[in-house]
């Protein structure tokens, strides 16, 4: 198993590098880089600023430009960002968190909702119940979070005043307060991606459960009287768990992506809220920094995956 | 002697987009303690049907037990829910399916879904359960059953698995095995060797076997009674002998001839023969005779009206219009 996942984390390490090499010429042909405002700025004159390029190194080829940053990489230097004047690891730690917080709370939710939900209407297929889990699952992933951020904003903000919209990370409290605090401002991001999440994933579910439900084998337990409840969980819920788990690890690059407008909406200072003004000011480093931690994010949750698989699926031998 | 288990006036329905498919209708099968009862037929006549509706094991909705009785040991299994019926299945009545290869969870160790059996029906601990699971894995004859027991399916042969099967089918010491054409999707050889174990743990345990198969050479090795049923109904019903020595209807005598035979020399030997045709569907089959499409003898009569099982000699019963006259070419 321990070996396993080693040589998994080992092929990995060429994949980062490939995604590095992509992500690194496409920012180079990108428009603009950080001392591009200095050009503009009449206080900094001409000769000064081929001195700082130079210094730099922001006009040497873009191999070597590569080489450059890959070698800080591995010593552990991120980088400095221009805009917020300070080291992009400390900048990335700092935001981390929150993104973190919100997206593992948002999955757990559309897990916790999806896979009791997806069961139980595949085991009454074309119920009521399932008519109704369908219909609802059906307009969760037709309406954008955009838009379902904003009119929770709008009512349970705006309206009723109950949570607050805008999500702050130096909460005045301690204590017990500062967790609930904690906790009442992560409601609505948490719910609007979640449910989000939850909707396509009800459907996936369901229809996983429903190809194996009417599998032979589903029938050889029932022929020995178990009962449904253990027919369901144990013979049917285990196997349909094993495509659910590769939609799960597929969607992670959706789901970041999907939190990055989250976080717009309600402000969360995480680390998608960073790539977007860091793009918007041009801050090449950061902008590279967080696009491969989100590469490593992805790669990560393929690798859970994976693990996951072998857990589930004996046919599949770890070795 | 009341029979171990008696299926009267069964009819199992299921409703498609195009109508009311009747699979099974009208039915009635009656086997005895410790007999091998065979139900021939081919694919398409109801023979799963109709014992997959026994312990209710068919996909219910769509299909439906429209009408009948199912009474086993004096108790009327129809009006039973999935719950009460808990209680039957694999306790007293098992279930030996067609495919090994799909049959058993790809997921779980075959012990488990052995020992889950026992554990569901008997008061036993973790510990006894495997043992005796081992002991069962034994029985069938698997080598190495004590490393055997934690592998997984796909570790096994169809041959195996279907031992498996067997082994699951058996641990509670049913009264009654149903086993769905076990030696359909194996080998030849290996067919041979299934049948012969299932043989050898009836006579051991001294249960009850009712082998659904469409081959007729398996009919012949292993029956007492055997059962031919055409398109949803009972053709024929007869001890072994009698139907191959005197089969009645039309259908059964096709049957028969159409095995291969090599006991006879090669100026007897003739074209193998072939019943036209195919089974008719069963969405609002026609008033009479369901075979009379395909029948060589069909009169106007078997379009006009439905033949009803009749008894022509002790223990022998068909149901067609051409009555106890013998008829020629029998095999």
């Amino acid at each position: 198993m321990s070996q396993y996942v080693l040589r998994r984390l080992l092929i990995a390490i060429p994949s980062l590098l490939g995604i590095s090499v992509v992500l690194f010429v496409v920012l180079a042909l990108a428009p603009g880089d950080p001392f591009s405002e200095l050009a503009t700025n009449p206080n900094v004159p001409p000769e000064v600023q081929a001195a700082l390029r130079a210094k730099f190194g922001l006009d040497d080829p873009i191999h070597l430009r590569y080489l450059h940053w890959l070698n800080a990489m591995l010593h552990g230097d991120w980088g400095f960002s221009f805009v917020s004047r300070m080291n992009v690891d400390t900048l990335i730690l700092q935001r981390l968190p929150a993104t973190l917080y919100v997206i593992g709370s948002a999955q757990i939710l559309a897990l916790l909702i999806a896979i009791p939900v997806g069961v139980y209407a595949a085991t009454k297929p074309y119920s009521l119940f399932d008519q109704i889990a369908n219909t609802l699952a059906f307009v969760g992933f037709s309406l954008p979070t955009f838009f379902t951020g904003i009119l929770f904003i709008l009512i349970f903000s705006v309206t009723l005043d109950w949570l607050p919209f805008v999500y702050t990370t130096d909460i005045k409290a301690t204590g017990i307060h500062w967790v609930l605090e904690m906790i009442r401002q992560a409601i609505m991001p948490v719910a609007v991606l979640g449910l989000f999440q939850a909707a396509s994933m009800t459907r996936f579910v369901r229809s996983a459960m429903l190809d194996v439900i009417r599998l032979d084998y589903v029938t050889t337990a029932r022929a020995k009287g178990l009962g449904q409840a253990t027919v369901i969980v144990k013979h049917v819920m285990r196997n349909a768990m094993i495509p659910v788990v590769t939609l799960i690890a597929l969607q992670m690059p959706a789901v970041f992506g999907g939190a990055i407008v989250t976080e717009q909406i309600f402000r969360i200072p995480g680390i998608g809220s960073l790539l977007i003004s860091s793009i918007l000011s041009n801050d090449t480093p950061v902008v590279m920094a967080v696009t491969f931690v989100f590469a490593c994010l992805v790669v990560l949750f393929n690798l859970i995956a994976d693990v996951l698989y072998g857990w589930l699926d004996p046919r599949i031998s770890l070795r | 002697m009341a029979p171990l288990l008696e299926i009267k006036g069964l009819k199992t329905h299921f409703s498609t987009d195009d109508g009311i498919l009747q699979a099974v209708d009208g039915v009635d099968i009656s086997i005895n303690k410790g007999e091998t009862l065979c139900v021939v037929g081919e694919s398409g006549c109801g023979k799963t049907v109709t014992a997959m509706s026994i312990l209710k094991l068919i996909a219910m909705p769509p299909g439906r037990i429209a009408a009948g009785q199912i009474i086993f040991e004096g108790r009327d299994l129809v009006p039973l829910t999935s719950n009460q019926l808990d209680e039957i299945r694999a306790k007293e009545i098992g279930f030996i399916f067609q495919e090994p290869m799909t049959s058993l969870n790809p997921v779980l160790t075959i012990g488990e879904q052995i020992a889950e059996s026992l554990r569901r029906h008997e008061a036993v601990t973790k510990k006894q359960a495997l043992e005796r699971t081992i002991e069962m894995l034994k029985l069938v004859q698997i080598p190495n059953a004590e490393g055997r027991v934690h592998n997984y399916p796909h570790q096994f042969s169809g041959g195996m698995r279907q031992r498996v099967m067997i082994a699951m089918a058996l641990a509670c010491k049913p009264k009654l095995i149903i086993a769905d054409e076990p030696t359909t999707a194996l080998d030849v050889t290996i067919q041979a060797q299934i049948l012969d174990l299932l043989q050898d743990m009836k006579e051991r345990f001294g249960m009850a076997v009712m082998l659904i198969t469409h081959a007729m050479g398996v009919v012949a090795e292993t029956a007492q009674r055997v059962v031919v049923m055409y398109a949803g109904k009972v053709v024929e019903e007869a001890p072994v002998d009698d139907l191959f020595g005197d089969p009645r209807h039309p259908y059964t005598q096709g049957l028969i001839r159409s095995i291969p035979r090599i006991d006879l020399d090669s100026e007897h030997k003739t074209r193998l023969e072939a019943i036209g045709g195919s089974v008719p569907i069963l969405i609002n089959p026609p008033v009479g005779c369901r075979f009379a499409p395909r029948c060589k003898f069909a009169m106007n009569v078997c379009i006009e009206k439905e033949p009803l099982l009749r008894e022509v000699s002790p223990g022998h019963r068909m149901a067609c219009h051409l009555g106890d006259t013998q008829l020629g070419g029998a095999a």
